[in-house]
């Protein structure tokens, strides 16, 4: 017993130690080496690429919609066309700020965003599309630039506990400074999608009615999350009674939790900032090498087979004509989003200032 | 010099925010002197002061606890109390808020006594309380490791000179572990300070939180950098105040002797009440957590969601944990000799710029090599050897402080023996001091590892294309509010990460016996 001891420590002792260390490291190389061997391959076949002609079946795509969301569909692009998309999958902002650093040494060719607001941010770095991609959705779905294009619509909403009546639900979030929804509201100032929505608000109520609004909400005690899904979850547990959001993300819970989850979506059509209809999209960098690939890509997002994915498998609103809208949505008509050009709401700097001189956020 | 090519290695993310900064706007200066940067900077500084205070209150007993005493169970706890260090703090806040929130499970289970709304957590009690569950470890690590470590006879003497047990404990024990109990709550106070996870979830607006959302809501990559000097200049204020409050002590042994086992203290009495409040620390920051997972996971399983168990994102995640692990401990030990056995104005500049990556949010050392690695490696970029390096500037700390403090209980004579004797300091360097550091070197490694696993941010952006790992398997579940289909890996990675943890509290544990 002593001596097998012993004998153990002793292998490892001493020298044991860097020969124990030699030993892990060559096992990782060789099986990390294995994976980070197709990178290679894939660096000189886009060398390949760029030199000559684009004849390499591949494209990178850097998406800031996670893969939960946006994989299933781009297998079905792989599929139809053979061609091998390789995604980069992070927050939207993390791959926004990637893109910025990187430049045109950035080996992505699409960029797939959750907001207009990092589209907007990145529009120099876009080529414009060809103007039937981007005729195909809507006016207010695509730049006017016509450096990127919408493929689903999210709508803003209030989500509120199915504890409160009908008649108590607020008809627009102006209702929401009225001093009887003292600490029932959650809302999330960091989030891009928020920022779209008071950026509108500027646009169609102007500088100082906003900033009243605004500091009308924090009179109210108004809760502040970090994204959208905990005021969802919060909404639900009645932890707040409402809150201001995107639309999906209640149907994801209702998926997991049920008919009983105790929130529902409330769509302002009221033709406010809070009725805002906003999209996630595409843009081609124009310093992709498999630009072809590209726009084959995102003709794909704006195809049938994608369009009906998006409204069936997301929860969004399909943006080409002809594509049912969800059971449990409202039809896109009925919405009535303000007209609003999304090229108008790249101010985000203005909106933060707003936000941080009123003190939503310090 | 090879501790100067890692300072340099190290001060990368520095250099970016300096190209960032000096290309920044006016306004982008205008807005960090305002007053609420003041006020912001106030709140990490908090933070930082409660959750440091707070870690060294929980981890410092427990180590003592299980290293030195007979409580019951002592062998169990002691693998027990280190695991929530493997919990990452987006996934530990989140769980807190679920359970522990106003209208979390609870209350659900309180609701038949009446109870309709729990107090709120959100703010300094919610995130220090997240925090210091969370990173509790890193002191119960360090100072259990140097516990372990120290030299009985100094024990035996005080006994011998007529002191108790308490009397023991706090008037040699516990200023024997000030290097350890300093190396720990650094990498607690840095910790905290860089983290966004918890902050963002119990809503406390610390620094990180306002870097964050430059990125998050604005696009605003330079005001970031701006903010992100800011908090270099916190933590550099934490660093000076680390060497401080280290003095100028020797810890060695300065007579012959060999390593032995320690004496065991008896607890008699206060057993059992000892192993009671151990238990309660082991629930509260591991059990709670491990069993909404798994209340999601059965919730959602029953929901007819399949049962995703990731293999591939867990074999990635380990491969490039260790891969990390390895390179940050070795990389330490060059920083960690000049710093001992060299202390001076260089030593200190290199220790100190080692720290900086640690101390800054995972997306600013991200997108550091984000701008280097696509400029000047191209053919690293996005490649695992460009993203081992960036786990590297992240963590290399957290294998700094175990090898420091290792090296610092090995007598310098040891190694002028062996260079009078002839050994070239290499040698002496695999011969003599690396064996005698085997458990600095381990533990450093471990922590690393452990990092590594829950990182997230620097793995998204990177990552090879298509790369996955636990870590970003959870991500990618939560962010949509599929909260089953993240219970699986979230639980993968706790499990995973256990294993290392288990192995390396252990062996302390054989090799003392």
């Amino acid at each position: 017993m002593i001596a097998s001891r012993f004998s153990a420590r002793h292998i490892v002792g001493k020298s044991g130690l860097a020969l124990w260390t030699a030993v892990v490291v060559g096992i990782l190389l060789l099986s990390v080496g294995c994976s980070s061997g197709d990178t290679n391959q894939d660096t000189t076949a886009e060398k390949g690429a760029t030199a000559g002609t684009e004849e390499s079946g591949r494209l990178v795509v850097y998406s800031g919609r996670s893969e939960s969301l946006t994989g299933p569909i781009i297998e079905q692009f792989e599929e139809a066309t053979g061609i091998d998309v390789q995604v980069k999958y992070g927050s939207t902002s993390e791959m926004a700020a990637t893109l910025q650093e990187e430049g045109r040494r950035s080996p992505a060719d699409v960029f797939w965003a959750q907001d207009p607001g990092a589209l907007g941010a990145l529009s120099e770095m876009f080529k414009p599309l060809p103007s039937d991609v981007t005729l195909a959705v809507p006016e207010w779905a695509r730049s006017s630039n016509g450096k990127w294009v919408g493929v689903s619509g999210r709508a803003r909403v209030i989500v509120y506990n199915t504890g409160l009546s009908e008649s108590e639900l607020p008809n627009s979030v102006q209702e929401l400074t009225d001093p009887k929804w003292k600490g029932r509201i959650g809302w999330p100032p960091t989030n891009a999608s928020f920022r779209v929505m008071v950026t509108a608000m500027r646009h169609l109520w102007g500088e100082d009615e906003t900033r009243a609004w605004l500091e009308g909400m924090l009179e109210n005690d108004v809760k502040v999350f970090p994204k959208n899904t905990p005021i969802v979850e919060a909404a639900g547990k009645g932890e707040v009674d409402v809150g201001l959001v995107n639309h999906y993300y209640l149907h994801r819970f209702l998926a997991e939790h049920g008919d009983d989850f105790g929130a529902r979506n409330l769509f302002l059509n009221d033709g406010g900032p809070g009725s805002l209809v906003m999209v996630a999209g595409t843009g081609i960098l124009s310093a992709a090498s498999n630009s072809v690939n590209a726009e084959a890509f995102v003709r794909f997002l704006l195809s049938k087979v994608a369009q009906q994915y998006f409204a069936a498998s997301t929860y969004e609103y399909p943006l080409v004509e002809g594509i049912k809208t969800h059971r449990l949505l409202p039809p896109i008509e009925n919405l009535n989003g303000p007209d609003i050009d999304f090229a108008l709401l790249d101010d985000l700097a203005g909106t933060e200032e707003l936000l941080r001189s009123t003190g939503v956020i310090p | 010099m090879p501790a100067l090519i890692v300072g340099a290695a190290m001060a990368l993310p520095l250099a970016y925010l300096a190209v960032r900064s000096l290309g920044a706007p006016s306004e982008a200066w205008e807005l960090f002197f305002r007053v609420r940067t003041a006020q912001i900077l106030w709140r990490s500084v908090l933070l930082v002061i409660v959750v440091t205070g707070g870690t060294l209150l929980i981890g410092v007993p427990l180590a003592w606890l299980t290293a030195r005493t007979d409580m019951p169970m002592r062998r169990l706890l002691s693998v027990l109390v280190a695991l929530p260090l493997v919990i990452p703090t987006y996934v530990g806040g989140f769980l807190a808020v679920s359970a522990l929130g106003p209208k979390g499970l609870l209350q659900d289970i309180l609701e038949p006594l009446g109870v309709s709304r729990l107090p709120e957590i959100y703010g300094l009690p919610g995130a220090s309380a997240t925090l210091i569950l969370l990173s509790y470890p890193y002191v119960y690590l360090t100072v259990r490791a140097a516990l372990t470590r120290m030299d009985p006879s100094l024990d035996e003497s005080a006994r011998l000179l007529g002191h108790g047990t308490a009397s023991t404990f706090f008037r040699l024990t516990l200023p024997q572990l000030r290097p350890a109990m300093i190396s720990g709550s650094l990498l607690v106070a840095l910790y905290t300070l860089s983290d966004f996870g918890a902050v963002s979830l119990m809503r406390y607006e610390s620094f990180t939180w306002a870097i964050y959302q430059q990125y998050q809501a604005a696009f605003a990559r330079t005001i970031a950098a701006v903010l992100a000097l800011g908090l270099v200049g916190l933590a550099s204020v934490v660093l000076v105040l680390e060497n401080l409050a280290r003095g100028r002590s020797r810890y060695y042994r300065s007579s012959s002797g060999s390593e032995r086992p320690q004496p065991t203290v008896r607890l008699k009495a206060l057993r059992w009440p000892a192993a009671g409040v151990a238990w309660l620390v082991v629930l509260a920051a591991l059990g709670l957590p491990t069993l909404v997972l798994g209340y999601w996971l059965v919730n959602g399983m029953s929901a007819g969601e399949p049962l995703l168990l990731l293999w591939r994102a867990a074999w990635n995640a380990v491969g490039v944990s260790l891969l990390a692990a390895v390179a940050s401990a070795l990389l330490a030990i060059p920083v960690a000799a000049i710093m001992v056995r060299h202390p001076g104005p260089i030593s200190t500049m290199v220790y100190r710029v080692s720290h900086t990556g640690y101390a800054m949010p995972g997306i600013v050392v991200a997108l550091a090599l984000v701008f280097f690695g696509s400029r000047l490696v191209t053919p690293l970029y996005q490649t695992i050897w460009l993203l081992c390096f960036g786990y590297v500037i992240l963590f290399l700390p957290a294998a700094l402080g175990a090898v420091r403090s290792s090296l610092a209980q090995i007598s310098p004579r040891l190694e002028e023996s062996a260079r009078v004797l002839g050994r070239s300091p290499l040698r002496v360097m695999l011969s003599v001091t690396g064996p005698l550091m085997r458990s600095g070197l381990l533990m450093g490694g471990a922590l690393v590892f452990l990092l590594t696993m829950k990182e997230l941010p620097a793995t998204l952006i990177l990552g090879p294309l298509g790369f996955k790992t636990l870590a970003t398997a959870v991500w990618s579940a939560s962010e949509e509010a599929f909260f089953a289909r993240a219970a699986a890996p979230a639980l993968m990675l706790i499990l995973v990460s256990s294993i290392p943890m288990a192995v390396l509290v252990l062996k302390e544990r054989s090799v003392r016996q």
